[in-house]
């Protein structure tokens, strides 16, 4: 955690968590505790609000269950058909085509900031050919199979 | 085992490396390994010579067997072991394992007995199986059990022989269900198969325990190493051992299969569950003497256990009305007699032996007899149906005579001169011990001349009591030449073996030799008192099945009848016991596999919704509860590191 | 944060590659591209020969470069991201020759035009129009084996992987086109898109436990390689430890997952069923071999300075694994779960090797992963040979009587179950003995322990097998037409040689053994 994220999150503990005149002497104290103990009572705040909320729904609300009511969908239309169906794969194209141009990226910036600075040689430029190759492979397989026509 | 170079130093002190004609001992195990390979691979086309060829192969291993065994007499007494090393078979390490033969007094008496006997049913079996379509495939098995079974007794350590332990296991079990057309044999296959894996277990657990201990497994690597180890471990390795032999010799409590494995072909019978493959179990307690010795308890529960067994099988044998099963009933007592003889240490050791190959003689030709007696009365296996043959069957009426002379123990018959000593020696010792076991013996010896006088007076003699459509005839020569050579063995071969005690005196360097010890009876009396109760158990059955009429249909009996024709309840007592916790705990951790891992996380839920969707949907394995199983596995690894931790 | 930073390198360091220690996987991604260009340009007729043919060339190619040049080239490469040592070079040459297998397997086509095992069309929604008019149109799936070539890749990498990244990447790489391969039945398709669906969901999940871990490490050690963690370890400072444990733990979860080590199996099973038949043996195989590969390099290279603290949660697993796998095999009634439930049980039995931390064990458990996935691809090969009806009779009551009419058949099949038993002559009984005995030599009391309860679930399998014998044997037809079809001599290879490894290894394992030995050392 870096010292701006500590810092931040004390000063929210802090100011969550106590309104006396003591606060500086609480700011001082609180190193002592591990972070984690405060992640995890956040946590368990966290959890305890949404319990108390639907306890509190689940106790106050008043409740008339009839039939119809209870059926999965309540707009009383009877669910048809089966729950098999097959999902629409064709989004698949954009994330080929995306690894296809993002990953080059990953390797091409880093390897061009240091391919002057440090004598990486001819065989450097080899290898990201070869890489860049492959990303090839991966298009042309693209291109053969349709993915690339947009009219 | 660390010190492999020391352990080959000592097997060298023990056993010289094999020169001439015994380091082509592995001959013996080759030859009708290839005649099986030939068999089973050649296919259709070995039909014609197959059966033939797997003869050769049998015969010719019993004279490279009797090469050996000339070459061994040739040498002097501490001069006839020798070892013979295969090849490196595991090399992993520090855990060298060699492949390797132990060609000594008892492997050899155990070759030529395997070989002969084998090569004689092999013979028997061209004529009893002429007529069945699939006889190659037979003849492929039994030259399969006849390597396995060489390779089981020349096999120079744990591992090794129990690779032939194994393989007569398959044999047998190939054997037994061999026509499994009739579901009935295939169950008996399958029982004989579970059964023996409850046995196999225990001779795997005994080898773990040896290598845990003593880092080896050579039978001269144990035995060097037994000496050191304490008297707990032996005994549970000799208990171990002991369930393996049980196993592999249908001795209580493992006994129950041996009765349907009778649903094999006799000649199987007559080989493998008479007079070789069940006396596995002797053999191995007789080649573990080492530990046996070092372990009194051990050697108490063997004794005990053959005690039960040859009453057990005694009891049983009375009641049985099928030929088959009540001679396998016969074998189970004979073998009780020699665990309880190998049990007894060097005293009995020899005598067991000497007892098997008697008793491997006589059994097998009493199987080929009955199988002959088959031949003749179309397949009919129910004794009340017989009668009367000693006419119609006069070779088998004769040789299977003296088979039962010969399991009687009617001097000079062989039998006499092998079970008289092992009577001989449970009498031996001190306290309750000689007097109970020496009179189980003794009265297990009346009972066995009941019985088997009953089976052969039922079979051959009184009344007719044919069904109409059988014409009994004598067997063709191929099928009645073995038996009678078998029955020159069940007359005349005790007597040569005991001349001087050559065969106890042969065994010595192997078993162990033991000063003269007088039983707590005179030896005269011994003899005397059991041919007594031999001759009544004679008498008895004479009255019974001879001169009074025998029912065709069996009588109900008394309870104690009805209770040995089903073999004195042991398959409802195997079951019992056995089979249905067994089912139950399977049942159960399917149950928690299904339910309980998805159950307790799904619990919640499953109050809330329909319960019945829920145990649908539970079945169908969804991948979240899945997840869920693996989440939980993690939460169970944290816990359980950090509570070791 | 700031010494996070600091202890980067500011300057750019030029990696050194040792191209001849990498060829081999070089050699498998070339040929993998290739195949897709070819999946892209050639001719529909001549799809599959040239895929068959380029699949085949690029594995037997990596394999003979392996053995004669890689061999030589032994040490770190690619900045110790790659490790090019004994067992690294084992278990890819044992990869590469399993995958031969698995390739012949899956390119068995049962006398029509595509691969018999994979449906025509994967995109087709099951049992439309459009996938009977792709089947007339004879159109086939023959991108597996550029898929499959993806995945030898990754497995490869795995167990030569020098930190914990690369490790994640080829985990990846392997499992992507195992996800896809197993959707791609041709019968029964929902169940197996059903199972590939759970196999990436629930392999996401493990993958993330892997990642989680390899952060935790990389927090406690402040480096991704394993020879810097073990440093770590041995000069632990106290101040991080308490992200030792949870790091150890989460990096072994993603990796027992691709074994099937219970609790993590529950997959298993039901990806083995719906897969096609001939990926599920080559999953089997292949990725038992390269994930068992990364958990020991993880395990001997990395972790091994504080065994005693994660042990007993392995010893656990593993004790699970043999007891669940081989009591639940008992009860399964369709060949492939029967097999699944098997493989996790070999996994138990593996893991005890594993855990006797000592160089017998590294190749006790190199030993036992050769011997059971040639026997495995060969058995599944078997399985995807029975028909009934066209459809593979993967149910237990149509192999009855199986024996019978297929005597061949079911003899190879009896024999490779008997291997699966650990029946000596076989190959499993020589594996089950090398995994064992360093077990019992150097684990102490828990190996001993854990080698009486694999035993004993040995003897419960043994059961299951032989009674599955038994069926094909000893009892009668349930009625309807099973039939062996006919392999083509592609499929028959593949079986022979899976067979012949099994029994060769039954009966002289010498060789094999001396040279896993010879190959168990990890460099670091």
């Amino acid at each position: 955690m870096s010292h701006a994220a500590t810092w931040a999150f004390r000063v929210r503990v802090a100011a969550a968590a106590a309104t006396s005149r003591h606060v500086p002497a609480q700011v001082a104290r609180l190193p002592r505790v591990s972070p984690y103990v405060v992640v995890a009572a956040v946590v368990l705040v966290g959890l305890l609000l949404f319990v108390a909320a639907m306890g509190a729904r689940a106790l106050l609300a008043p409740k008339a269950p009839t039939r119809a009511k209870l059926t999965t969908y309540e707009s009383g239309v009877d669910p048809v058909g089966q729950g098999w169906a097959q999902t629409q794969i064709r989004y698949f194209v954009y994330a080929f085509l995306y690894v296809i141009f993002a990953v080059d990226a990953v390797y091409l910036f880093p390897w061009a900031l240091v391919i002057r600075s440090t004598g990486l040689g001819a065989a450097s430029l080899v290898e990201i050919g070869v890489f860049i190759g492959i990303l090839l492979i991966g298009l042309a397989h693209a291109a053969r199979r349709g993915l690339l026509r947009w009219f | 085992m660390t010190s492999l170079s020391t352990l080959a130093a000592a097997e060298g002190s023990a056993a010289a490396a094999a020169t001439g004609i015994t380091s082509a001992a592995w001959l013996l195990v080759a030859l009708p390994l290839l005649g099986a390979a030939v068999l089973l691979l050649g296919g259709r086309a070995t039909d014609k010579w197959g059966p033939l060829f797997a003869t050769a192969m049998s015969w010719a291993a019993f004279v490279v067997g009797f090469l050996v065994w000339i070459s061994m007499i040739g040498r002097p007494a501490d001069g006839r072991a020798m070892h013979l090393t295969l090849f490196e078979w595991i090399p992993a390490g520090s855990f060298n394992l060699q492949a390797g033969m132990l060609v000594d007094q008892l492997s050899v008496a155990f070759v030529l007995l395997v070989t002969f006997v084998g090569s004689l049913i092999h013979v028997y079996s061209i004529g009893y199986m002429e007529h069945d379509p699939d006889k190659r495939r037979f003849f492929a098995y039994l030259n399969l059990f006849v390597a396995s079974m060489l390779l089981l007794v020349l096999a120079d350590s744990y591992l090794l022989l129990y690779v032939g332990w194994e393989g007569v296991g398959l044999a047998s079990y190939l054997l037994i269900g061999f026509w499994n057309h009739n579901p009935a044999y295939a169950t008996a296959a399958n029982k004989a198969f579970v059964v023996n894996r409850v046995g196999d277990f225990g001779l795997s657990v005994a080898i773990m325990i040896m290598f845990v201990t003593f880092g080896t497994v050579t039978f001269a690597g144990v035995s060097q190493a037994a000496g050191g180890a304490s008297e707990a471990t032996l005994t549970a390795i000799g208990l171990m051992l002991l369930l393996g032999a049980c196993g592999k010799s249908a001795q209580f409590p493992l006994q129950s299969w041996l009765g349907d494995a009778m649903a094999g072909p006799t000649p199987v019978s007559a080989l493998i569950h008479a007079a070789t493959m069940v006396t596995a179990g002797v053999y191995l307690v007789v080649r573990s003497g080492f530990i046996f010795n070092a372990a009194p308890d051990a050697q108490l529960v063997v004794v005990i256990v053959g005690a039960i067994t040859l009453l057990f099988g005694a009891i049983v044998g009375c009641a049985k009305d099928d030929i088959k099963k009540a001679l396998a009933a016969s074998t189970m007592s004979q073998i009780g007699y020699m665990m309880l003889a190998a049990g007894l240490g060097p005293v009995g050791a020899a005598f067991a032996i000497f007892h098997l190959i008697t008793h491997g003689f006589f059994k097998a030709g009493m199987f080929l007899g009955a199988g002959s007696v088959m031949h003749g009365m179309n397949d009919q296996v129910d004794m009340r149906r017989f009668g009367a043959l000693s006419g119609a069957m006069k070779i088998t009426w004769v040789t299977f005579g003296l088979g039962w002379l010969a399991i009687l123990g009617v001097p000079p018959f062989s039998g006499f001169w092998s079970k008289d000593k092992i009577i001989e020696a449970a009498f031996v010792g001190e306290g309750w011990r000689p007097w109970v076991f020496g009179l189980t013996a003794m009265i297990g010896a009346g009972i066995t001349a009941f019985y088997m006088s009953r089976l052969f007076f039922m079979t051959f003699h009184g009344k007719k009591r044919w069904t109409d459509d059988v014409h009994p005839h004598e067997s063709p020569l191929v099928m009645t030449v073995p038996m009678m050579v078998l029955a020159v063995g069940s007359a005349l071969l005790g007597l040569v073996l005991s001349i001087g005690g050559t065969f106890t005196h042969w065994l010595e360097p192997v078993v162990g030799s033991h000063g003269e010890e007088s039983p707590v009876l005179a030896v005269p009396v011994i003899t005397v008192l059991t041919l007594l109760l031999v001759a009544g158990g004679i008498g008895l059955a004479w009255m019974r099945y001879w001169r009074d009429e025998v029912p065709v249909v069996a009588p109900t009996g008394s309870l104690a009848t009805q209770a040995a024709r089903r073999d004195l309840y042991q398959d409802d007592v195997n079951e019992g016991v056995f089979m249905r916790p067994g089912i139950h705990l399977t049942r159960s951790l399917v149950f928690a596999d299904n339910r309980g891992v998805d159950g307790a996380v799904g619990g919640m839920a499953a109050m809330v919704g329909g319960t019945s969707s829920r145990l649908r949907r539970v079945q169908n394995g969804f991948a979240r509860s899945y997840a869920l199983t693996m989440l939980a596995g993690v939460v169970a690894i944290f816990a359980l590191v950090w509570v070791i931790q | 944060m700031t010494a996070l930073i600091t202890s980067l390198p500011t300057e750019f360091k030029v990696a050194q590659v040792d191209y001849s220690a990498i060829a081999p996987m070089l050699i498998v991604t070339a040929g993998a591209l290739v195949g897709v260009l070819v999946e892209a340009f050639a001719p529909r007729r001549l799809r599959y020969a040239a895929q068959v043919g380029v699949a085949l060339v690029a594995l037997v190619a990596a394999f003979v470069v392996l053995v004669t040049v890689s061999v030589d080239a032994q040490g770190l490469t690619l900045e110790r991201a790659v490790v090019i040592d004994g067992p690294a070079l084992f278990l890819q040459g044992t990869v590469l020759l399993m995958s031969v297998l698995g390739v012949l397997t899956m390119a068995e086509r049962f006398g029509g035009e595509s691969p018999d095992a994979f449906t025509p069309m994967g995109a087709a929604v099951p049992g439309s129009p459009q996938e009977a008019s792709a089947m007339r149109a004879g159109l086939m799936s023959s991108e597996v084996f550029p898929l499959t070539l993806f995945a030898v890749v990754g497995m490869m990498l795995f167990p030569a992987a020098g930190d914990l990244l690369t490790m994640f990447v080829a985990l990846e790489v392997l499992s992507l086109p195992l996800y896809l391969l197993s959707g791609l039945a041709r019968r029964r398709r929902l169940l197996s898109q059903e199972a590939s669906l759970k196999y990436f969901l629930l392999g996401a999940f493990s993958s993330a436990f892997f990642l989680f871990g390899a952060a935790l490490m990389y927090g406690y050690s402040g480096s991704i390689y394993l020879g810097d963690i073990s440093k770590a370890i041995t000069s632990a400072s106290g101040e991080l430890d308490g992200l030792l444990i949870p790091g150890v733990v989460f990096l072994l979860v993603g990796l027992l997952f691709k074994v099937g080590a219970v609790p993590f199996h529950s997959w298993t099973p039901d990806v083995y069923q719906g897969a096609p038949t001939p990926v599920t043996g080559f999953m089997a195989a292949c990725t038992k071999v390269a994930a068992f590969g990364a958990i020991l390099r993880l395990v001997y290279v990395g972790l091994e300075a504080n065994r005693w603290d994660w042990r007993a949660g392995v010893i656990a697993v593993a004790a699970l694994t043999m007891v669940i796998g081989s009591v639940l095999s008992v009860t399964q009634t369709d060949v492939k779960r029967l097999l699944a439930y098997s493989s996790i049980a070999h996994a138990g039995f593996i893991l005890v090797a594993v855990l006797a931390f000592d160089k017998l064990g590294v190749a006790g458990t190199m030993f036992y992963l050769v011997a059971y996935g040639f026997a495995t691809i060969a058995a599944f090969g078997i399985v995807s040979m029975v028909r009934q009806g066209g459809s593979e009779a993967s149910h237990l009551s149509q192999w009855a009587g199986l024996g019978r009419n297929h005597p061949v058949v079911a003899a190879v099949f009896a024999f490779l179950l008997l291997a699966f038993a650990g029946i000596p002559l076989t190959s499993g009984f020589t594996a089950k003995y090398a995994a064992f005995s360093p077990a019992i030599a150097f684990g102490g009391r828990a190996g001993v322990s854990l080698v009486v309860i694999g035993v004993l679930c040995s003897v419960i399998t043994a059961f299951v097998y032989v009674r599955l014998i038994v069926l094909m044997y000893f009892t009668e037809p349930a009625g309807g037409e099973v039939v062996a079809e006919m392999p083509s001599p592609m499929t028959t290879v593949a079986l022979s040689i899976g067979t012949l490894v099994t029994l060769g290894l039954g009966i002289f394992p010498a060789q094999v053994l001396s040279l896993a030995e010879s190959s168990s050392v990890f460099l670091r």
